[in-house]
């Protein structure tokens, strides 16, 4: 799913490659995954959309479930395969079956499934990489940001001028280590 | 049972921005001072250092400086006769949590109210005529008046170190400044912070156009500021992650960076942090308070008997606490009397968001500082006809982006699909020649019967007790605001050339899940009449004298700006009445 929410192409890796799966699974083991830090007390209704999410679930289940389920769905559907195993068309077609509820899924609402993982999926592609996704700053380098760096002093005043320093992560730049020979 | 401490001349509840501008004015008055606050203890080295400050999933995604909700969190419902249900995850509002406050994760974005906006009924009806507005509105008078709060205003700018331009210097009207302020006594401590390309672009368009573009007064540093204090801050950086963050460069004004170095070394003052107040405790007849009672850590109860309560918690864990403590009649919509929880209001905000050109602008989003931007003030407050259009009420609008972090601000034009190959080009294409403001239309949002806060009949807290209950939705006059506002900022964008301008209306219903400001405020207003306002022009409680309650929840109504400068001048306007008559003679400052 990561590599069709975020192809790869010739300049910048897709979503598995850069590493947002490695994102999720660390995100889902932690806190977030168990929604440590938000109001978890019933009793749980469905109110209106204006009013939030309501859900009794966790994030970990919502993943467990959703995942398990869309795989059942694509075992049991026409192409008889895993999601791994379809073409490209064919997660592309599910995914959007998904997105507008065409697709149901067995336990887990599927509009609300694609949703996350599509916020995680991007936020992971995105965020620094100390969190396992955006491998060697790979997004940040197809966009121009130049992440952590703190100081652009010299730089508010250069108007309509491209900013030319690569970036830099939290944990600093593959370059700043010096190789071997 | 509660552990009783030993007694101080005066408690504070929560020791952000007012908090701690009340413990410095009274620890300086020789008061013997303790504060008390929920959340942990804060400083820049430990919290939001430079090494790891800028972090977008930690602070801004994941919420890490914030309240958690399930400390204490609100339902929320659209109407009265909805159920409301209860806020999980934050969204519309960030309430924060610990030392500084809202003081640690805001912008700095330091503005003063119209003079009309405190006279706001009586000036409308004067020119439009009572009828002119809508039946529900119950917008009052502040009881107090721009002339009277010019010192206090001042005074939180010096504190503070603003950057700006004055646009009103003793009623002269200045160049480059905001023609529209009420008159100020002397310019801003000091100059405008530089802007960036997109916010210069911004200006030029604006005065193309005609209007009268200034930069917003911005608690950022433009160089390096000692304050009255004798505290000291560093220049901005342009960092570009401010708003949600602490700044690791002590370049934004916050209680850390202006007050609490000079107030942690007056002996007679103390912190308590990790400490909830959960009652404010009155003798029996709930005339006067004699204390508070708060939880440590582990759920233990201590009681802190003082003379003198000052609520200084953020607006609506005010409102809570006196529901809470039984202080002030509860507000009923119904028979529309009582007044805790009345007049509750936020914000109508809206942007616009614009694609240019990417061979032919360059925009590096990233370089920004939290309260950056140019703007115009023509369609705030009272400052236009409003007989034409059917509506009252305004903001300010401008090009004030604070940012160009990826995981927020990635935007594509429309058409674009949300995932796959297309979407991954867009991104590319658009990063580094998109604007999109933020809260680039500031709009005011005036009060209504209907919409107000009482204690939820369901819902409870880990302490077990009743969370607030919000009621609140966008009312026609909002709403008309929005569309006339929003328009009038699109149009600022296309002179400045871009070639596809995208508007977000503010719309019905209002969503909790959607951010607009963290500007909520009303619940325990101030006014001249006890049947109408919870509290009297200085902070004070009409039913118990010796509890002052400041902060954004004594608004009557919410105006087109951002209200930290109005909460902060507010506040020592309070403080001056208690240092000045109060201490000298303990009981009410006004006779209803």
């Amino acid at each position: 799913m990561a590599d069709r929410f975020i192809p790869p192409d010739s300049q910048t890796l897709g979503g598995k490659d850069a590493g947002c799966v490695v994102f999720i699974d660390r995100q889902l083991a932690g806190g977030y995954g168990r929604r440590e830090g938000l109001y978890v007390r019933g009793p749980f209704e469905k109110g209106a959309k204006s009013q939030g999410q309501q859900s009794s679930q966790t994030l970990r289940e919502l993943y467990r479930t959703g995942l398990a389920s869309l795989e059942q769905y694509c075992r049991s559907g026409k192409a008889g395969r895993s999601f791994a195993q379809l073409t490209a068309e064919q997660q592309d077609e599910i995914l959007h079956g998904l997105e507008d509820s065409s697709v149901q899924l067995e336990g887990a609402e599927s509009s609300t499934f694609f949703e996350q993982v599509l916020k995680d999926v991007q936020q992971g592609f995105f965020a620094d990489p100390i969190y396992g996704g955006n491998h060697e700053m790979c997004s940040w380098k197809m966009i121009g940001f130049p992440g952590a760096r703190y100081d652009y002093s010299d730089w508010v005043g250069r108007h309509n001028e491209r900013y030319p320093f690569p970036p830099v992560s939290i944990a600093g730049r593959d370059d700043w280590t010096p190789h071997k020979g | 049972m509660a552990r009783k401490l030993p007694h101080k001349d005066v408690v504070i509840v929560g020791l952000g921005w007012t908090g701690s501008i009340a413990a410095y004015e009274l620890a300086d008055a020789g008061l013997d001072v303790v504060a008390i606050e929920r959340g942990p203890w804060r400083d820049t080295a430990t919290d939001y250092a430079p090494n790891f400050a800028q972090d977008e999933l930690r602070y801004r995604i994941r919420h890490e400086l914030f309240l958690r909700p399930d400390q204490t969190t609100f339902t929320f419902r659209n109407k009265m006769s909805d159920t409301a249900l209860p806020i999980r995850t934050w969204g519309a509002f960030m309430p924060p949590n610990g030392v500084g406050g809202g003081g640690v994760h805001w912008n700095g974005e330091t503005w003063r109210f119209l003079p009309s906006d405190f006279v706001l009924r009586t000036h409308l009806i004067q020119r439009y005529g009572a009828r002119f507005l809508p039946q529900d509105m119950t917008i009052q008078d502040w009881g107090v008046t721009y002339e009277e709060l010019e010192a206090h205003y001042d005074r939180f700018e010096y504190l503070c170190g603003i950057s700006g331009t004055a646009g009103n210097l003793q009623g002269r009207i200045q160049p480059g400044g905001n023609p529209f302020e009420g008159p100020r006594s002397r310019p801003y401590p000091n100059p405008a912070q530089q802007q960036p390309f997109s916010h210069a672009l911004f200006a030029k368009a604006a005065q193309e156009l005609g209007y009268k573009p200034f930069p917003q007064p911005s608690g950022n540093m433009s160089k390096a500021y000692r304050n009255p204090l004798g505290v000291r801050l560093g220049p901005c950086t342009y960092c570009g992650f401010c708003e949600w963050f602490g700044c690791a460069n002590y370049s934004k004004s916050s209680p850390q960076t202006t007050i609490l170095p000079v107030l942690v070394r007056k002996p007679n003052f103390q912190a308590r942090d990790n400490s909830e107040v959960t009652r404010i405790n009155t003798d029996p007849d709930g005339k006067r308070a004699t204390g508070v009672t708060f939880v440590d850590t582990r759920g233990e109860e201590w009681e802190q008997p003082a003379d003198l309560v000052i609520l200084a918690a953020y607006t609506i864990f005010n409102v809570q606490l006196l529901l809470l403590s039984g202080i002030g009649a509860p507000y009923d919509p119904i028979a529309n009397r009582g007044v805790i929880g009345r007049n509750f209001t936020h914000q109508t905000i809206s942007d616009v968001t614009s694609f240019f050109d990417k061979s032919r602008f360059v925009f590096n989003p990233f370089i920004a500082s939290g309260a950056i931007g140019m703007c115009i003030d023509e369609f705030n407050g009272d400052n236009f006809d409003h007989g034409p259009h059917g509506f009252v009420g305004g903001g300010y609008m401008g090009q004030v982006q604070t940012n160009g972090r990826p995981i927020e601000t990635t935007p594509v034009p429309p058409g674009t699909p949300r995932w796959g190959a297309k979407w991954k080009q867009a991104v590319r294409d658009n990063y580094l020649s998109a604007l999109k403001p933020g809260t680039g239309v500031h709009g005011s949002m005036y009060s209504y019967r209907d919409v107000y806060v009482d204690l939820d009949p369901v819902y409870r807290d880990r302490l077990n007790r009743p969370l607030l209950r919000i009621t609140m939705d966008f009312h026609d006059n909002e709403l008309k605001q929005n569309l006339f506002l929003t328009d009038k900022f699109a149009e600022i964008f296309r002179a400045m050339g871009a070639q596809q301008v995208v508007k977000e209306y503010r719309k019905a219903p209002y969503d909790i899940t959607k951010y607009q400001t963290t500007h909520l405020c009303g619940g325990a207003v101030m006014g001249e009449d006890p049947r109408t306002s919870a509290l009297n022009r200085y902070l004070q409680s009409w039913d118990v004298p010796n509890l002052f309650v400041l902060g954004a929840s004594a608004f009557p109504q919410n105006a087109g700006y951002n209200p930290t400068g109005t909460v902060a001048a507010l506040a020592y306007w309070s403080l001056e009445a208690i240092r000045n008559r109060y201490l000298k003679e303990p009981g009410p400052l006004v006779h209803a």
